[in-house]
């Protein structure tokens, strides 16, 4: 008794393995750039799950999951440079717990209300810790930010260090494979979470409010512990980015940033487990190709947003799937 | 005591300001049912149209002719306001609520990086106009008299309006679309064409708050998104959906941020959505506001 | 046993008066049909009972229990359940979801995160038990948003049937479906109804369904009771025949 539509268990794992083996196998063929790059792409799939928790399951759209990603970049900083710490343990405990503060803090305003005014709400909070960070800078650098070098940071409670001055293609190849071993763990929980009877409920709140609250359903309850466990997948990732990229600034909180984590959703299609995680992927090398061809990425990001929600609304891999079951049913087997 | 008369007719000309808007948000919302994400970024681009036509004919009109381009500002605004609504908006009202706010989202990307485009990085001025009305004086304290023109300015706005919504023909007509748009139809109105209208006149109303600002001070990149940041409280508090709200809402807010900025400075926007957040949880749609 | 009581329930919506001081009693074990023309307030009565809307003034009793100010989930968990006119499904989860959602939020199991939704085989199997009930048992997997109309009417009465309320609301289960099939939907509900001996108010505008189907029928008109008794005493009441059938009864 599956949820219909969805592919077979079997043709979801021939999907996979083959993936996540040439993932496992990258820093063994490619440059320390591109391992970088894909680690980067990496983070930003963690954000897009944590978002897509949100929107593709429980039918709520933030335009301010900045919030998020910053809490848990500045947590890392924060903590590197005022209480001297340098274990990745306890950056990822200290950054989720912060994230997840938060998330439950703006989550109380946010989730009584409408959907409308929910987004709205998101984006303006977000906008408000941003000033925060800029205003503080005796706190948080301001501007100019702070800084997470890799070279101060150690893993498996400091057993792996990265001294020296070529320590970073090692550390680029060690933390990668964190990094995916996390991301797995990522995907790994947030399946659990979307087939349990937790996840069913969320569906329903997203597809018909009104008869979920008929069934005795708590709505804001459910949104609320969507929206916090939400925050702390993209707080992790924002953990995971600071060390990538060496510095955290108040752009990292700034609502464009936002507007990514929507568009890794939008772009990879919403609706569908693993589209935002496709979306954020190929985003993260879009970018790199973007920037370098014009400064006005925020354009051309905000004009393929309008085209895909006109006429692609299902993302890439949404549409893909679709088109897939338009051939299975052309071939006219019934299945 | 004269500095606190300074602070209030500060506080008015922000509250003027904010009102206009508030109330082409809370009007777009109230006939539509969406709301613009955009809606700063056409504040912003009323601003910059507007510093931009004042800078280029400075030197070829006299001062007191460049008022007109504060007009000229909002009417532009709203020419793109119109061109966008049956374009970009209108394919959406019968999506899901996601997709509505995903387009205008897209729009406010895109908007923000136009006028980057357009004008580039530096801030632009209209200065002229305020050097042009000069100072009275309150007390022994100078203080511009475009800021209380503008106050007028924004007093004659409300009236205005008012007087559109609740005694014209039109204002009838677009109450009642916004009641019941089937019911509307049927009665043979066009409905399209209020939209239009309507979504014209909120983007003029946010065009000619950028205009009449953008004199005191200048346009700068960013500031759509932080006047849309600094509205959302104004609807929270005083409710989406209402004129009345808009107005309760700016003169409130407009106060709060003057009080909370002499205090504490860095910590004006966590004030005001604190604030904001209090109201929520005790009147969740505004003090005027309209059950969504 | 007087399972349900209102007191004096009103509601005013502008200048209408939508429900003017009633008083309704409804017994355990009844099969009560409530009737009247559009705008008599019958929808509106059920709401205010199932906390869709708030009185202006009354109350609403179960048993001894005053739920007049309950939330919608508290009155759930007091034993009401409703269908919709409307028909307000989860259209994009599957049917047998749909009812073991139900199930689910009755055993309060809706926050546990790890199970299978799908191997929850006590849940499961009741869904499917319940749905084979309603004849809806070979749609299990097919997705809500995808049943036919009178199959959908059908669902959303199993959805609230599942909830095991004490009292059942079903707002008009046969509108806008076929003759035909108005017989086979309200024999289904009225037999997993009654076998199930759950209390149930059905709004019907169908008088022949009405008159076939209900122990007990209560007549609105205009906001109060104009008649409540078994079907052939209502058939027989004059006012009634005015007011509803339109016909003078005069001869």
């Amino acid at each position: 008794m599956n949820a219909p539509r969805a592919p077979s268990t079997r043709l979801r794992l021939a999907l996979v393995a083959p993936v996540l083996a040439i993932l496992i196998l990258v820093p063994a063929f490619a440059s320390t750039y591109h391992t970088q790059l894909l680690t980067y792409g990496l983070t930003f799939a963690i954000a897009a799950l944590g978002l897509n928790l949100l929107l593709g399951y429980t039918g709520l759209l933030s335009f301010g999951h900045s919030a998020y990603f910053g809490a848990g970049a500045y947590a890392v900083a924060l903590l590197m440079r005022y209480l001297g710490v340098s274990s990745m343990e306890l950056f990822l405990l200290g950054g989720i717990a912060f994230s997840a503060l938060l998330a439950a803090l703006f989550g109380i305003v946010c989730v009584r209300h409408t959907r409308i005014f929910f987004s709205i709400l998101t984006l303006a909070l977000s906008q408000v810790l941003w000033t925060l960070a800029y205003k503080f800078f005796w706190i948080t650098g301001g501007t100019d930010g702070l800084r997470v070098p890799f070279s101060k940071l150690t893993l498996l409670g400091g057993l792996v260090t990265f001294p020296g001055a070529d320590a970073f293609p090692r550390f680029i190849n060690v933390y990668h494979s964190s990094v995916l071993a996390i991301f797995c763990v990522c995907v790994a929980v947030r399946w659990v979470i979307v087939i349990s009877p937790l996840g069913k409920t969320l569906q329903a709140i997203r597809d018909n409010e009104t008869r979920a609250s008929f069934l005795g359903v708590r709505i804001w309850r459910y949104r609320w512990l969507a929206f916090v466990v939400s925050g702390m997948f993209t707080g992790l990732a924002g953990i995971l980015w600071v060390p990538l990229n060496g510095l955290t600034t108040p752009d990292v909180l700034y609502w464009p940033q936002s507007g990514k984590f929507v568009f890794f959703a939008v772009l990879g299609g919403f609706r569908n487990f693993f589209g935002p995680v496709v979306g954020a992927v190929i985003f993260n090398y879009l970018e790199v190709y973007a920037v370098a061809a014009t400064q006005y990425w925020q354009l051309t990001l905000g004009v393929i947003l309008i085209v895909l929600v006109t006429f692609l609304p299902a993302g890439i891999v949404g549409s893909a799937t679709r088109l897939v079951e338009w051939f299975k049913r052309r071939k006219g087997a019934p299945k | 005591m004269e500095i606190v008369a300074l602070q209030v007719l500060n506080s008015l000309f922000y509250a003027a300001v904010l009102f206009l808007i508030a109330a082409g948000l809370s009007l777009i919302f109230g006939v539509m049912g969406i709301v613009n994400m955009a809606h700063g970024s056409f504040y912003a681009l009323g601003a910059y149209v507007t510093a931009w036509s004042v800078a280029k004919a400075a030197g070829v009109m006299p001062p007191g002719a460049l008022f007109v381009f504060l007009l000229l500002g909002a009417l532009a605004v709203a020419v793109i306001g119109v061109v966008i609504e049956p374009t970009l908006i209108r394919p959406f009202y019968k999506r899901p609520e996601e997709y509505q706010l995903l387009v205008t989202y897209g729009l406010l990307l895109s908007l923000e990086d136009v006028i980057h485009l357009i004008w580039g990085g530096t801030p632009l001025t209209a200065s002229t106009l305020v050097d042009y009305l000069g100072l009275f004086r309150i007390g022994g304290l100078p203080y511009p008299v475009y800021n209380v023109m503008m106050i007028g300015v924004g007093v004659a706005a409300a009236i205005g309006l008012w007087a559109f919504v609740y005694r014209t023909r039109f204002g009838v007509l677009l109450r009642a679309t916004a009641q019941d748009r089937r019911m509307a139809s049927a009665l043979g109105i066009d409905v399209g064409r209020i939209y239009v209208q309507a979504f014209g006149l909120g983007c003029f109303m946010a065009g000619l708050a950028g205009a009449i600002v953008v004199p005191s001070q200048a346009a700068v990149l960013g500031m759509g998104v932080e006047v849309l940041v600094i509205s959302f409280v104004v609807v929270v508090i005083g409710g989406l959906g209402s004129l009345e709200g808009a107005l309760v809402g700016a003169l409130i807010v407009s106060a709060l941020r003057t009080i909370t900025i002499h205090f504490w400075e860095e910590f004006e926007l966590a004030a005001l959505y604190l604030i904001a957040a209090i109201v929520l949880l005790i009147r969740p749609t505004g003090l005027f506001g309209k059950k969504t | 046993m007087t399972l349900l009581r209102t007191q004096d329930l009103c509601k005013r919506f502008g200048e209408t008066r939508a429900v003017d001081g009633v008083n309704f009693t409804v017994n355990e074990g009844e099969f009560l049909s409530l009737v009247g023309t559009n705008g008599a307030g019958k929808t509106t009565l059920v709401n205010l009972i199932s906390a869709f809307l708030l009185p202006d003034s009354g109350r609403i009793f179960i048993g001894d229990r005053d739920i007049t100010f309950l939330s919608v989930d508290e009155r759930i968990r007091a034993g009401i359940a409703r269908s919709f006119q409307l028909v307000n499904l989860f259209d994009d989860l599957s049917v047998l979801d749909n009812v073991a959602l139900a199930i689910f939020a009755r055993e309060r199991k809706t926050k546990r995160l790890f199970v299978l939704a799908e191997r929850d085989t006590a849940v499961n199997r009741e869904a499917f038990g319940l749905l084979e009930q309603f004849g809806l048992g070979d749609k299990s997997a097919i997705r809500a948003g995808g049943l036919a109309q009178g199959e959908r009417k059908l669902l959303d009465v199993a959805v609230a049937y599942a909830l095991r309320p004490k009292l059942l609301f079903l707002d008009e289960p046969t509108s806008g479906v076929s003759t035909r099939d108005k017989a086979q939907i309200m024999d289904t509900v009225s037999s997993v109804v009654r076998g199930g001996k759950i209390t149930a108010v059905v709004i019907e505008h169908d008088m022949d369904v009405v008159f076939k189907y209900s122990d007990r029928v209560v007549v609105m008109h205009e906001g109060r009771f104009l008649a409540d008794g078994p079907p052939e005493e209502i058939r027989r009441n004059r006012d009634v025949a005015t007011y509803l059938l339109g016909t003078d009864v005069a001869q």
